[in-house]
Order: structure tokens, then sequence, then C-alpha cells
């Protein structure tokens, strides 16, 4: 069996940041393994470590700058990964879910996977598009939200609970092959060890550009444009206590004692 | 042309978001000079088109099918209806159900989706807002296409309540039972337990800034000395180190108790889906543009370690 797990390098803002035309400003950002598509990594190794002949192939779109973050899911135990990037990607000001999904679409072809992982979302542009738009253009089965993954002994189906809103839970069966978009929660992700890490050093990354994948830019036309980026207006009414922590301390217990807090 | 909204439903009612997307769909009507029509797949299909029969609705299309949701029927049956009345916006709510659906839907009609979007309004094309970053930054988005689908974020729009005037037709399609590959099987509870967090009267809320399980012990002592109940975000249920009973948020409970004391919770918004309706809100939180001040009453900028064995001091005098 095979499982290709889709993972994404994310940028975090910093508490203070700055906006520049329609990016966030570089020196406001920090660089890391999206929080989704690392429970999505745990899901697809440890099935792979408690099963026989489970390959698990990591695929990325994104610059140069993410090989630290796919060696990463490496060192937890994916067998080898595959990067995509094209220059003709950094000209657009925001790579749509459609796009990113016919460009994944492209390697799980060539990888043929039985099973796709991928995050329920991304912490930066957080569409939640990309995985079942992806099954779409496979013609593969899916189911979203997913936070708990059996897979059936025999590879044809696959038992998953899908969160729903308000603490409830839909139970579904889902035919194979299928992609399953991951929710937070589902496992504990483990750390890499620094044996993995160093194996990781020597594990295949092999990268792809469009052309390899047998894409051309037409493939990337989107009908969606970012056209500006700013700060969101705060609509607030909080009063800020102020002062050193004994003063605010005591400045809250005041207005808790005032609420009818603890009478 | 028309703006066409798909309702979403559980256990026999139609879900307030439905509600709320009725008025998105009649605002971007109006704007657009189309009218509105609305979906309804499931049963009792009857029911669920007259509570949708509401001001602006000029159509409730409805699909009766003794299925509470299945992506694949949901599919065939709109990129069926689609095709018939081609609408120009495809509204849905930003849902897990909508999630399960909505993109395939968008590619199998060859259409671009833009999800979680906060406001609508039309120029040239459409323009979007929608945040990134954990609603650190917000964003317009330009649709230059005549026809998308679109995810609605929750409590964003009021719901319509007025009643409407609308057609109910029964949509004519056949779906091709061989191309449905999931079989729902149930429904569970993820957050059953002792603890019943919607009861209290005060609850002190711990998020993400307590760094560390160990740290919890802090939080439980200002509960004591507060006669408080501890609730959560996720971070916390999603790291075992308190059970899902206490998670507040649109996955989880909502609350809206006496006073609310959110620790270390930058309030996303899923997690202020599940508390903003609580009577006060105090929020302790070391990142002054984390967006829980932006509906906290009363906020403390600092670090919550400093300042919350005060608190307890001050209590336990």
């Amino acid at each position: 069996m095979k499982i290709l797990v889709t993972v994404k390098e994310v940028a975090e803002v910093y508490d203070d940041f700055e906006i520049s035309g329609l990016e966030v400003a570089e020196s406001s950002l920090n660089y890391t393994l999206n929080e989704w598509d690392n429970y999505a990594i745990e899901e697809a190794v440890s099935f792979a470590e408690s099963n026989d002949d489970v390959e698990v192939v990591v695929v990325s779109i994104g610059p140069q700058r993410c090989e630290e973050t796919i060696r990463m899911a490496l060192a937890k135990g994916a067998d080898r990964a595959i990067r995509v990037w094209d220059d003709r990607l950094t000209e657009q000001s925001l790579v749509s879910p459609n796009v990113k999904a016919t460009i994944l679409a492209a390697v799980a072809r060539e990888e043929d996977p039985d099973i796709v992982l991928t995050g329920v979302q991304a912490s930066d542009d957080g569409f939640g598009a990309t995985g079942v738009a992806l099954a779409e253009e496979l013609g593969y089965e899916w189911a979203a939200v997913v936070n708990a993954l059996d897979i059936g002994s025999d590879s044809s189906v696959a038992s998953v609970h899908r969160e729903l809103e308000g603490g409830i839970e839909e139970f579904v069966d889902i035919e194979l092959p299928a992609v399953f978009t991951i929710q937070t929660g589902i496992n504990e992700p483990r750390y890499a060890s620094m044996r993995g890490i160093r194996r990781a050093q020597g594990q295949p990354l092999n990268v792809k550009d469009l052309t390899d994948l047998g894409l051309s830019e037409s493939d990337l036309d989107s009908s969606i444009h970012l056209l500006s980026m700013n700060e969101p207006e705060s609509e607030s009414e909080v009063r800020f206590l102020e002062g050193t922590p004994e003063e605010t301390a005591t400045e809250l217990s005041g207005v808790l004692q005032e609420l009818g807090v603890k009478e | 042309m028309s703006v066409l909204a798909v309702a979403e439903h559980r256990n026999g009612e139609i879900r307030d978001v439905s509600f709320e997307l009725i008025t998105a769909g009649r605002e971007l009507a109006e704007d657009r000079g189309e009218p509105l029509h609305v979906v309804v797949i499931g049963n009792p299909v009857d029911h669920f088109a007259s509570e949708l029969n509401l001001d602006g609705v000029d159509t409730v299309h409805t699909f009766d099918r003794n299925e509470e949701f299945n992506h694949n029927v949901y599919l065939q049956v709109i990129v069926q209806l689609v095709d018939a009345i081609d609408p120009s916006t495809i509204l849905l709510p930003h849902t897990s159900n909508s999630l399960d659906f909505a993109p395939a839907l968008a590619v199998r009609l060859n259409r671009p989706i833009v999800t979680d979007v906060v406001s609508i309004k039309t120029e040239d094309g459409l323009i979007v807002t929608r945040e990134m970053y954990g609603s650190k930054v917000e964003t317009t988005i330009g649709i230059r296409s005549d026809r998308s689908v679109i995810t609605i974020r929750p409590s964003e729009w009021d719901p319509t309540i007025a009643p409407g005037k609308a057609a109910v037709e029964a949509v004519n399609v056949s779906i091709d039972e061989d191309a449905i590959r999931s079989t729902v099987t149930g429904f569970g509870e993820v957050a059953a337990g002792d603890v019943d967090i919607t009861e209290a009267d005060v609850l002190v809320s711990v998020g993400r800034g307590i760094d560390s399980e160990e740290n919890l012990s802090l939080v439980f002592d200002l509960a004591d000395a507060l006669d408080a109940t501890v609730a959560a975000s996720r971070p916390i249920i999603d790291n075992d180190w308190l059970p899902a009973n206490h998670q507040v948020g649109q996955s989880g409970k909502v609350v809206s108790p006496q006073v609310y004391i959110a620790i270390g919770i930058s309030g996303a918004v899923q997690h202020v889906a599940g508390m903003k309706d609580s009577d006060t809100i105090v929020a302790i939180n070391s990142d002054p543009n984390a967006p829980i001040f932006d509906i906290a009453d009363y906020g403390i900028v600092d670090d919550l370690f400093d300042v919350v064995p005060e608190v307890i001091e001050q209590f336990d005098l």
C-alpha cells in the first residue's frame, strides 16, 4: 500500500508585523510545518509502522526554503519526498486551491497512491479546500475533517469519523482509493528523533517543475487574485488594565468582585 | 443568471447558518439584480422548504432523500440543478459538511472557489473579504469569473427570519447510485463527561499560552480561588491535557457564562464562536493584537504566569 501525504510549509506572523503591499513583510514571518499536516504525517507513519509493505511519500508545493520542513517529515518516518516548484508560481498573488489541486493531482497520478492524506487546512491561508478538490481531480472518494481513521485489512474500505460542529461526529465508510483531510487531535504527533533527522539527510527528495509533471502555464490560470492586505480594524471596546502584574491583578480582582465572582 | 444558496440541516432541523446564508444570498442577489434560489436536500424536505421560505427567496428547490448528508448525493443534485438554472454564484456556509463537498463541486463545475469569506461586494466582478494567519490579517480577493463558489463564515450575517413568498419546486434529477462510494453508518458525541461547562456561571478558560500540561495547575488554582469551572480551547484538548467535554468553540460547547476569563487564548474565530455571548469577557494574553481583545470587555496585556498568581493571591487573602 502507498500513502501520499501532502504537506505545506506555512508562514506564521509575529505578534508585531508589517504589511508591505500584498504580503506580510518577510522579517515578520516564521516558517514552519503546517500543524494539520503534522497530524497527517503521524497518521501515515504510524499506520506504516504497524502494517507490512506500506510506503509513505510526502509531497509539497514550495520553494527551496521548504526543504528543511520536508526533511522534518522524512525524519518523522516518511520514506521519500517530492517537492514541486516553478518560478511561475511566484508571480501569482495567491495560489488558489484549484491550482494546488491540479499540481498535486499530477503528482498523485504518477505515484498512484491508495490513500492521500492532507491537513484539513493550512494555518496561513486557511482555505480548507485543497484536499477535497484534489480528490475530485483524481476521481478518488474522500472524507473531510477526519478525526479517526481505520483502514480496513483488505484495503478496499476505510471507516472514518468526521468532526461536525458542536461535539458531534459522523461515522462514514469510504471506498478506497480516497483522500482524507486530517483534523488536529486525531493522534499524538511524534517529535523527530536525532537518528531520524540524520537519516532524513540521505533520503530521496525529488524536485519537479510543471514541465516535469506534464503541466503548462495554462494550468496555473486562476480567476482569483489578491487585491489588498491589511490589519483588520478592531471594533473592540476592551478596557485594558495597565500597570505591573500586581497592579493589574488587583484591579481585575476588583472588577471580578463587582461582577459577583465568589460572593 | 441567479444566486444559488445551498441550505444545511441536522437532525431534521435547518441549521442557523442557513438563515444567515439567505441574508448573504439576498444581499448579493439584490446587488446583481438576480433572483435568489435555495436548494435543500434531505428529509423531511417539505418541512425544510417551509422553514426556508424567507424574505428574498424566489425559489426553494427540494430533493427528497432519506439521508442526513452524503456528499455524492449533494454533488449529483447540485450539478444537475446548476445545469438547469445556471447560477452565477453558489453560496454555502463554511461548515464541516460544506468543506466535504464545496471544493469538489467547484472542480466539477470548473469554477473558482473562495472559502470562509466575511463580506461580499459586487463591483466589476465579486470582491470578497477573508482573513489569513489566524485572523491577524484581512485580505480582499477579486473573482474574475462570472461563475464562482463561495463559502461564508458563520455568524457574520444576521439570520433572515421574515417570511417570504417563494415557489417550492422539487428538483427533477436522477441519482446514479453506483457513483455513491461512501455510506454514513451513524453519529456519535465526542464530548461526553461529568463536567458541564455550559452550566457554569464563571469559566476560567485556558489556551495554548499555558505552554505545558504541568502549568495547568495554575489555572485550576485560579478556578478554585474564584469558585469557577475550568474550560479550554482546542489545542489543550488536541494535546489530551483535558477531556473533550471542556472544549469551548465551534467543534466543542457553546457557552454564555456571566464571566468568561480567557487565559492564554488568542481568540481564533472557531473559539470565539463558542463564547462570544458571555456576559463579561476578560482576557489575559501577552500579544496586544490577539483577536480575543476584539471581543473582550477587560484585557490585560502581560505574561499570564506573572498576572494569574497575583489574582489568586488577591482572592485567597
